[in-house]
């Protein structure tokens, strides 16, 4: 049951993700991009969990840690060079 | 595994997903920028956390091993969601009223927009302060 649950999960993530796609693809403002790229890495760690979860095997989480981190960091860095035109002032 | 751990974890995990693509869906389907906002930032959030939580539920059961990276993530997350949906929103204003693009009526109603003496305004723009403590000690 479990196995059936993580892979009607990995669909709706994958569905997700082509959302996220389209909506990066059309905008239509500059902050609907930022707020698609910012889902994405939160799909995108969903993905890593679903894919642990299936392989029974939880060393997938330092990754998906890692880019929780690194997903927040992008989002700060481009929001701040869009309202300063600078990143570290 | 007992079955009705097995019914806690697949029920956590498609509340999970279904969650995540609730929230994508919304960044598809609302009309403006702010109400775009609501989608990701809690619907996915919260999709997320449930399948952390059913993840860590899975190993306990599974391996044997407590692992709390999931609590880690999902505590992160927690934190900085509502963060970067500042950011974003603080992004829109300032593209806004610089004369990007104009702002359109959503369903919620109108976004607010600036006075035009300026009065009461988002300081999205604001300079660096001169007299505070910190800019005095390090120019």
């Amino acid at each position: 049951m479990i196995a059936i649950a993580l892979q009607i999960a990995a669909i709706a993530i994958a569905l997700a993700l082509l959302l996220n796609g389209w909506r990066l693809y059309r905008g239509p403002a500059l902050a609907d991009r930022i707020l698609a790229l910012d889902t994405m890495v939160i799909n995108v760690i969903a993905v890593i969990v679903v894919i642990g979860m299936m392989g029974g095997n939880d060393t997938y989480f330092e990754a998906a840690l890692l880019l929780a981190m690194v997903g927040f960091v992008s989002t700060i860095a481009y929001c701040k060079f869009l309202l300063r035109g600078d990143i570290v002032e | 595994m007992s079955g009705i751990v097995e019914i806690v974890i697949a029920g956590l995990i498609l509340l999970g997903a279904a969650f995540v693509l609730i929230g994508s869906w919304g960044l598809v389907r609302l009309p403006s920028t702010m109400e775009r906002l609501h989608g990701p930032t809690k619907a996915t959030t919260l999709g997320l956390g449930g399948l952390l939580l059913a993840s860590v539920v899975f190993f306990q059961v599974r391996l044997g091993v407590w692992t709390a990276h999931e609590l880690l993530i999902s505590l992160f997350l927690f934190i900085t969601a509502p963060i970067s949906a500042n950011m974003i929103a603080k992004v829109h204003l300032h593209r806004a009223r610089t004369g990007d693009r104009p702002d359109h009526d959503g369903i919620a109603g109108p976004p607010p927009r600036p006075d035009p003496d300026g009065e009461g305004e988002w300081a999205t723009f604001e300079a660096p302060h001169t007299d505070t403590q910190a800019s005095i000690e390090n120019p």
